[in-house]
């Protein structure tokens, strides 16, 4: 058992420092961690006797204690609650984060995830059990096939960055295929950190692509660059910056007259669903994040899933599995085989992210053709909004309109001594979560917005008028405001040096308290 | 449409604020070809009704494994998950929350990562843990890329008692990235000596515990061969309840241990999301792959949570990054770590101890079947029997008799006749003695 007041809140147990003797303020209740929480021998599941048996463990048995605390379900329940109060969440507030898209998630979605017949069924039955399952996965792919206008898909990848690896694997082995081992990939200065660590993954040399005074591909860097040995160019379109490449077909067009494939981190397909062939751009290669596009929830970071949709020439490396539909009915393909030869092979467990895609189809259905192409209008016009509010108090980064999200610099904070990372430590004291900070990194002190389809107008002009007036603040030298925020969060600033200088990674019982055998 | 706010008024408004005619002016950029005019060739808005009743037709043309007698595992188990941890991850403060990016905001995400984190920690005997992966397949890969950059060497060998989703999916990693896999061949009955293939390339050896065939084996000997070759063990635990009762990872020396958290918390989801599970020794932190949660304190002196040591990561390095991987498996790691919490020290033993009583009691009931025999020796809670004819379509006219058989070797190492016979049989909590009767007297006629 533990020091409660010490574990909870660090103040002294005289409670000088601090407004309450609990280390909690109003609601905000403190907690503990579960192992400051343990009775040994506690336990919130009763479970019958173990049968009684000769062990066949052979000389395996476990010895000593593992160390894991005791507690009841009523501690246990409390506890998450609590620990789940601290959290900001797309329920509780628009969650302006840049090229991540905080959209509403339907509760619908959580329902028809969890029908035994999807979310109660072992990947390896025998197929003839599964036909539901696979039909599903049939479903969705016609979906998405149609909405990017591609001809395939391998929805095995397990998150965004998985499918970039993937999409590159598939671009790797065709490449083999010719004979040809390419040395170099090129990748906009814009881009997600995954592009250029995705491509150095596949052992590729990744060569920045500058980006123009507008904020776009910098076409004559890149004509510099292409080469016999460049194997993809990868562009994010809408980029990071929210602007659309208005010249995306003539960059695949140098980009394929180089014998290179063009990859297209679909990110933000969000903003151009339903309103963009992406085939016609001259992709041949694209990611989606299920988790951005088609409202899986994010989780706090996952899971996410990452389908990958390809062009012919890219199709038979999909990796395994492949769900094929024949006179049969559905079937599995699931080795590198046959049908399946130049399949790159396996890249994941078992076949996708089922869960995932029972919740996209869901929402793809209940929008149809019609409610998604508004969901990507209305996010283009949320964000427009954003920008054409806030551009006389903020500094947008490039001139013009936008697509789905609004770049703004920090010239706006010039001279105050306020930075961005101080702007939107205020704002969360104001109930807001922040933008995207500091990237994408080709803008200084960077400040990335996207509001969504899913917030009203009434949430929108609340946000602007809560950011206008921070912006008057900083302007008007209240300097020490924002350094000292944030204030009325559950922690305010986190030594992140600390942290890492001095790693913490895990619990340990104080000398003396019950020890764990390790 | 339910989901958009945004009255047609509303509209009309925002596009005046902007200064732009129609919604068209703001795709001015999208090339004419590109463009898409009118809607395309798909079904139109749906209410929840209509929805809920086209996917529960689907769902319905599934059997559900809770709703036979069913034993399958083969890397991913079905157990009983507590009414409140489903209750839980559906809060909408860890539901709709993003990667804790803005720590102030997001302590609920980051507190139950560091508890996750110790757990994992814990039950593998390891000393860190970090914040989840894709699933055990990715795992084992990453696995082997942190050996390849700890040792500096390039050769991994997978034992033949690795389950082979993770031998592939390692192997096509290996092929892209760029090192040897030497996969040693499928040994059911679990006597593979790895040591003699160990030479001065090798960065790590990779074994199961307990391996694909349900076998128990103390790899200690296999990593003191390891280290004095420079090289590191890889232990890999598709079933977690095994660690309730089985001598863990750490106590025989694994530098690293890998595997899949699904079988609490998760239920099957038809193999996904599941939970990639990664812990490893103090000294090798920093070549981590994924997320870490550390320990801090606020600028008031009050402990709190951060991700950390983010200069391995991808969004900071860029192409000198450990890994790629940006998403970890958050929802999936906090219904494991509320599983575990429920449990306890008392009931994750507990559980443990029934699923073994449970597979011991089934692995009695089936050997007494004419032609059957049990393959393994030692086992926790799934084993391998070898049956009198191929076990594919045995487990086909299992299932026409509405009974989940097991997983016929088969399905995973196709073409491969000496395996053709043996089936995978996992036994856990949920199975009832009638469960139990109605697999031996329906395999007994299927045998006949």
């Amino acid at each position: 058992m533990s020091d409660w007041s010490k574990a909870v809140s660090g103040f002294k147990s005289e409670g000088k420092e601090g407004p309450t003797m609990s280390g909690s303020r109003g609601l905000q209740e403190e907690e503990p961690l579960l192992f400051e929480q343990d009775a040994p021998g506690r336990t919130g599941v009763d479970l019958p006797e173990p049968p009684a048996v000769k062990s066949r463990l052979g000389g395996m048995a476990r010895q000593g204690a593992i160390g894991l605390p005791g507690l009841s379900e009523p501690q246990v329940v409390r506890h998450y609650m609590r620990v789940s109060q601290k959290n900001y969440a797309i329920d509780t507030g628009i969650y302006p984060l840049g090229s991540c898209t905080m959209k509403h998630n339907p509760r619908l979605n959580e329902k028809v995830a969890r029908l035994p017949g999807f979310a109660d069924i072992h990947p390896l039955q025998p197929v003839s059990t599964v036909q539901g399952a696979l039909e599903l996965m049939d479903e969705i792919a016609r979906w998405i096939k149609m909405l990017t206008g591609m001809p395939a898909v391998a929805l095995s990848p397990g998150a965004g960055a998985h499918g970039e690896l993937c999409g590159m694997m598939c671009i790797w082995a065709a490449l083999d295929h010719r004979g040809e081992h390419r040395k170099r990939v090129l990748v906009p200065e814009s881009a997600h950190g995954t592009n250029p660590a995705t491509a150095a993954a596949c052992g590729y040399a990744v060569d920045p692509i500058k980006a123009d005074a507008a904020g776009r591909v910098d076409l004559a860097d890149l004509k510099a660059k292409l080469g016999p040995d460049v194997a993809a160019f990868m562009l994010t379109n809408p980029s990071t910056c929210g602007l659309f490449e208005r010249d995306v077909r003539e960059i695949a067009d140098m980009v394929h007259a180089a014998g290179a494939y063009f990859y297209c981190d679909g990110a933000n397909f969000n903003a151009i669903m339903g309103r963009v062939n992406c085939a016609e751009l001259g992709i041949d290669v694209m990611h989606l994040n299920l988790h951005k596009t088609f409202s899986t929830p994010h989780g706090g970071g996952g899971p996410g899933s990452g389908p990958v949709v390809l062009a012919e020439s890219l199709a038979p490396y999909a990796p395994v599995p492949w769900v094929v539909h024949d006179a049969g009915g559905f079937r599995l393909v699931e080795r590198k085989d046959g049908e399946a030869k130049m399949a790159l092979g396996r890249i994941k467990g078992n076949h996708g992210q089922m869960g995932m895609f029972v919740r996209a189809l869901s929402y793809m259905m209940s929008h149809g053709a019609d409610g998604l192409r508004q969901v990507a209008e209305d996010a283009v016009l949320n964000a427009n909004y954003l920008l054409a509010s806030l551009k006389d108090e903020l500094t947008p980064a490039f001139p013009g309109t936008c697509m789905h999200e609004v770049l703004f610099d920090d010239r706006f904070l010039e001279g105050t001594g306020v930075t961005t990372l101080d702007f939107a430590k205020a704002m969360t004291d104001e109930g807001y979560h922040p933008m995207t900070m500091y990237f994408p990194l080709i803008v200084h002190g960077a400040l990335l917005m996207e509001p969504t389809e899913t917030e009203s107008k009434d949430s929108l002009d609340r946000f602007i008028s809560v950011v206008k007036g921070l912006a008057r603040r900083a302007k008007a030298g209240e300097t020490d405001f924002f350094h000292a925020a944030p204030r009325l969060t559950p922690r305010r600033r986190l030594d992140e040096t600390l942290a890492a200088r001095k790693p913490v990674l895990r619990w340990r019982p104080k000398p003396g308290e019950r020890q764990a055998a390790e | 449409m339910r989901y958009l706010p945004l009255t047609d008024a509303d509209r009309k408004a925002m596009l005046s604020a902007i200064g732009v005619p129609s919604i068209d002016a703001l795709f001015k950029d999208v090339p004419k070809a590109a463009r898409i005019e009118g809607l395309l060739d798909l079904p139109r808005l749906q209410g929840e009704l209509e929805v809920e009743r086209a996917l529960g037709a689907m769902a319905a043309k599934n059997v559900a494994a809770g709703s036979v007698p069913s034993f399958l595992g083969a890397g991913v188990y079905r157990h009983h998950v507590p009414a409140a941890v489903d209750h839980l991850i559906q809060r909408g403060e860890f539901l709709t929350s993003y990667t804790p990016y803005q720590p102030e905001v997001s302590q609920g995400t980051l507190q139950t990562l560091f508890e996750f984190q110790t757990q994992v920690a814990l039950i593998m005997g390891m000393e860190v843990a970090n914040a989840s992966l894709y699933d055990g397949a990715t795992a084992c890969a990453e696995a082997v890329m942190m050996a390849n950059r700890v040792t500096h060497r390039k050769k991994a060998i997978l034992s033949g008692n690795l389950h082979p989703h993770y031998r592939d999916t390692t192997a096509t990693y290996g092929r892209f990235v760029g090192y040897e896999t030497v996969l040693a061949d499928p040994d059911p009955a679990g006597k593979e000596n790895l040591v003699s293939r160990i030479d001065g390339e090798t960065s790590c050896v990779v074994v199961q515990n307990p391996g694909f065939f349900g076998e128990l084996r103390d790899h200690t000997a296999l990593g003191e061969a390891c280290h004095k070759a420079g090289a590191l063990l890889i232990v890999i635990v598709t079933e977690p309840v095994s660690l309730g009762a089985v001598k863990p990872p750490g106590a025989m020396g694994a530098d690293i241990v890998a595997g899949e958290g699904q079988a609490l918390g998760m239920g099957l989801v038809f193999g996904g999301p599941h939970l990639g599970l990664f812990a490893t020794r103090d000294r090798f932190v920093r070549q981590v792959p994924g997320r870490l949660c550390g320990e801090t304190v606020d600028a008031d002196g009050r402990r709190g949570y951060v991700l950390t040591l983010s200069a391995r990561e991808q969004h900071i390095r860029r192409e000198k990054a450990t890994s790629n991987i940006c998403t970890n498996s958050n929802l999936c790691a906090l219904a494991f770590s509320i599983h575990l919490a429920l449990l306890g020290e008392a009931g994750f033993t507990r559980l443990a101890a029934v699923n073994h009583g449970k597979a011991v009691q089934l692995a009695e009931r089936l050997a007494a079947v004419p032609g059957v025999s049990v393959v393994n020796d030692g086992f926790f809670n799934e084993f391998t029997l070898r049956l009198p004819k191929p076990a594919a379509p045995v487990v086909e006219a299992l299932a026409q008799r509405r009974i989940l058989g097991g997983v016929p070797v088969s399905r995973l190492h196709p073409g491969r006749a000496e395996l053709a016979s043996l089936l995978l049989v996992a036994a856990s909590e949920t199975n009832t003695e009638a469960d139990m009767s109605a697999f031996a007297s329906a395999l007994t006629e299927v045998l006949r």
